[in-house]
């Protein structure tokens, strides 16, 4: 299996790694996919006064194609209001990174991670003191 | 440095002496090795009786009861089929292990739908089989048992003779997969009680398209149906002309490998030593998958926690290696092997297979250890279970789904 240029291109030089203040109140943090999968991507956005989302950040544990979906959704997240970030659609990144058939789920998991990011953060504005997203939970059930 | 080629259980590259002893058979010696009424044909089956002998040398066996094939897996569609169709009166049922090659797993699992009955029986955690087990599943409708000599993915070694015996006592058939540890670990059908065995040229430095099957001729005549028919080459049991290059090519192979048997499993298992030392020594949270102690001297399958295999084969790019990860799968399934193991489908993604080979030096490996922790490294620092870990966070307990 090829890359394309722009998948390796995120790889060798991925942007926006690294972590926000999870607890701060400007700070949305969305964490999905699961180790059993093969796929884990945690997105941070961070928003200035009016909600424009002026910086983000990613890590992900997955394949190359997953690290640059979530590397790129960082990209284009940046400079966009809330509303506007839940405008990216995974066939946008795909078409981008010119993504294999095979390869399109890492797309959609890059798009979940903006919409859980963005929701994880309305959930702080709308006050309902809800705790930061990557605190220890019990597992629920067997 | 340019390329490194660790990925040796996938295939070998071809010796250039065995090539040299192909190329003839390519250009000038052309013949059908059937042709009996003349020169060109008869020259070509010298060279095929030639391999023959090669072959059975290297398992304790005559050259009578080697037949070629166009491969292993086909060899093990002949054993299994062939086998189970001919005995179809005594028996339906199949013993087989979890952690088989798909060319066995697949033809037994064809056979089901035929009617076969066929047990899959469990390995312990490092991938060997229970000897108690396989001996309480063999039963009056049991006609094969088929247990590959040594694992492709993480190099166990199953207790060949063991199963030998159990089967001569209980009067069924031995099949073994032996595809990689031909050439690499001493093997004897008589001391081992073995009655078929699948051998595959290139991963001895053969030529890919063509392998073997060792058929027993006594202590008990094996029988066994033919898959491919027209014209009853190979005793009836494999129609269709002879590859006589890959023959030559495959019989070569064995003969080298052979010779240089004893010696290169030493150096291979002192260079798997190194790249693991190499590896544990500069790196945490790392563990080996298989049987240390029942091992192919060049086999070394590794789980590298929090980062995934084919993102760490991509950030050591100038290595080929193998993954058990889901992303390397053509059906997007983590390894089946591990998974046998028990091993956690979160450390199958994130497991790598190295296998050394003959042309492999310790300069290569020292090379590899220092590509694979830089890549480990990197990755860990981009991992977001990483990142959970060193906060204490035991993974274990996250409910992925709820975020």
């Amino acid at each position: 299996m090829a890359y394309s240029d722009k998948v390796v291109d995120h790889f060798e030089h991925p942007r926006n790694v690294g972590s926000l203040d999870k607890s701060a109140p400007n700070v949305g943090t969305g964490i999905v996919g699961a180790p059993e999968c093969g796929d884990v991507m945690k997105l941070q956005i961070q928003v200035d006064e009016n909600n424009r989302i002026v910086d983000a950040k990613f890590k992900t544990f997955g394949c190359g194609s997953a690290i640059a979906s979530s590397s790129l959704a960082t990209e284009w997240v940046k400079g966009r209001s809330l509303d506007e970030a839940l405008e990216i659609k995974n066939t946008t990144i795909v078409k981008e990174l010119a993504l294999p058939p095979v390869k399109i789920h890492c797309s959609v998991l890059a798009e979940d991670a903006i919409r859980a990011a963005v929701a994880d953060l309305k959930r702080k504005q709308a006050g309902d003191g809800k705790a930061p997203q990557t605190e220890k939970k019990e597992e629920v059930g067997a | 440095m340019s390329q490194v080629y660790l990925d040796n259980a996938a295939t070998t590259p071809l010796d250039p002496r065995v090539l040299d002893a192909m190329l003839p058979y390519l250009r000038e010696h052309f013949g059908n090795a059937a042709s009996r009424s003349h020169r060109f044909g008869w020259v070509a089956e010298e060279a095929v009786d030639k391999a023959r002998r090669q072959v059975a040398d290297l398992i304790g066996a005559t050259p009578k009861e080697i037949i070629f094939t166009s491969g292993a897996t086909e060899s093990d569609n002949i054993a299994v089929k062939g086998v189970a169709y001919r005995h179809r009166d005594k028996g339906n049922r199949v013993i087989t292990q979890q952690t088989e090659h798909k060319a066995i797993i697949d033809t037994c699992k064809f056979l089901e739908q035929d009617g076969a009955r066929v047990t899959f029986l469990p390995v312990n955690d490092k991938g060997r089989i229970n000897l108690d087990e396989l001996a309480d599943a063999i039963g009056d409708d049991t006609v094969l048992v088929s247990i590959m000599f040594a694992n492709n993915e993480i190099g166990t070694v199953q207790p060949i003779a063991e199963i030998g015996r159990i089967c001569k006592e209980k009067g069924v058939l031995f099949h073994t997969d032996a595809v990689q540890a031909f050439g690499k670990l001493p093997i004897d059908v008589e001391e081992m009680g073995i009655d078929l065995l699948s051998i595959s040229g290139h991963k001895i430095y053969g030529p890919k398209g063509v392998g073997a099957l060792y058929v027993r001729r006594k202590n008990p005549r094996v029988r066994c149906e033919a898959v491919l028919h027209g014209g009853g080459h190979e005793r009836g049991m494999r129609s269709g002309t002879l590859n006589v290059p890959g023959i030559v090519g495959l019989g070569a192979a064995a003969e080298f490998a052979g010779r240089e048997m004893i010696v290169e499993a030493e150096r291979l298992g002192g260079l798997r030593d190194r790249l693991w030392d190499g590896l544990s020594s500069r790196l945490d949270e790392i563990a080996r998958n298989g049987d240390a102690e029942h091992c192919l001297p060049n086999i070394l399958n590794v789980s590298f926690k929090y980062v995934e295999g084919e993102s760490l084969m991509m950030g050591f790019d100038t290595i080929a290696v193998s993954s058990g990860s889901a992303c390397t799968s053509a059906s997007l399934e983590p390894s089946y092997v591990l998974k046998a193991l028990g091993v956690g489908e979160d450390l199958a993604h994130s497991s790598i297979r190295f296998s050394l080979g003959r042309f492999n030096t310790g300069q290569e490996v020292d090379y590899a250890v220092e590509q694979v922790v830089a890549a480990v490294r990197r990755l860990r620092e981009l991992s977001p279970l990483y990142e959970m870990a060193q906060e204490g966070v035991d993974l274990s307990k996250v409910d992925w789904a709820a975020r």
